[in-house]
């Protein structure tokens, strides 16, 4: 019974997941793109569980949802751009576009089916913790992540920085309008530069 | 056919699906000439086939291995995401469209 429920929530989710990526593509605005790119990462975080995988399940919510979608939400609200010419190509590429998706499909298909079609010839790679009633799924990635895995752990985070620094430089703009204090003008600065000695005649001041 | 998951679902389900997003994120690409931040929803897309394909996989084989590697590819998604994005808004900010068609202006 229980596994009947979740054959059912499979092609739930799935079926939801391939249709909000067609939606993703297909949307006429790039706002309801976003909202449909977040649906569909729901719903593979939901089709993730469903195999025991929670913990990278979590963290595409916490990731897509809480930051990447944010960001692409940000970005086209405050582009103040005209939509509607955007789709423009849209129609002019429809067949070039759906001949390779299709070619791309029909290989995919043909390595799949051919792969499986045999015996299950992989066997595990590497014996590591399994997921277990005792140890969860998140325990276990846990305990090879900071382990094995500690220097690429590392230059992921290092991937992370330079792309903050990346961004923050990439889009910072110098404004004229905010004044700061700048020392080596200060300290550059002599009588002869500072001060200008004018003399007012009566009664016309300083135009 | 293979091991099953659960039910009668299978890794070939999984990969299936993935091969659908992936295909999908493709067409994306093709279609939306001129909306790049389409494409990078698109990238996106393909972004996370390649993840369903590691997890499903990882499940599979009976190693956290494929799962250590779509969080890598998570955090490089995430990461290209903000480069792009950043990207997309001086385009903007100079020529005041985002049209990715002229974007060769920047060859010498």
């Amino acid at each position: 019974m229980a596994e009947n429920i979740a054959t059912l929530m499979f092609y739930i989710f799935s079926l939801i997941t391939i249709v909000s990526a067609c939606m993703v593509v297909s949307s006429k605005n790039p706002v309801h793109s976003v909202f449909f790119l977040i649906l569909a990462f729901f719903n593979v975080a939901g089709l993730f569980v469903l195999i025991g995988a929670e913990y990278i399940a979590m963290t595409l919510v916490i990731v897509y949802v809480g930051a990447v979608a944010v960001l692409f939400l940000f970005v086209v609200m405050m582009l103040n751009i005209n939509f509607a010419e955007m789709r423009e190509g849209f129609l002019k590429y429809l067949p070039v576009g759906g001949a390779v998706a299709l070619t791309i499909f029909v290989e995919f298909v043909f390595i799949l089916y051919g792969s499986f079609a045999g015996k299950n010839a992989v066997s595990p790679v590497r014996d590591v913790i399994l997921p277990s009633e005792e140890i969860s799924n998140t325990k276990a990635i846990g305990s090879i992540l900071y382990t094995d895995y500690a220097y690429p752990f590392q230059m992921a985070g290092i991937i992370l920085l330079i792309a903050m620094i990346g961004a923050i430089v990439l889009t910072k703009r110098d404004s004229y309008s905010v004044r700061r204090q700048d020392i080596a003008r200060q300290l550059a600065r002599t009588k002869t530069s500072g001060i200008e000695i004018v003399s007012v005649k009566s009664g016309e001041g300083i135009s | 056919m293979d091991q099953v998951f659960f039910g009668n679902i299978g890794a070939i389900h999984y990969l299936i699906l993935s091969s659908l997003l992936f295909t999908i994120g493709v067409c994306g690409i093709f279609l939306n000439r001129k909306n790049i931040i389409t494409i990078l929803m698109s990238i996106e897309l393909i972004l996370l086939s390649v993840n369903i394909n590691f997890v499903a996989f990882s499940v599979k084989l009976g190693d956290l291995t494929g799962q250590i590697f779509a969080m890598f590819i998570l955090t490089v998604a995430a990461a290209e995401a903000a480069i792009g994005l950043a990207i997309l808004v001086i385009y903007f900010r100079n020529r005041g469209t985002i049209a990715v068609e002229d974007v060769n202006m920047m060859k010498g």
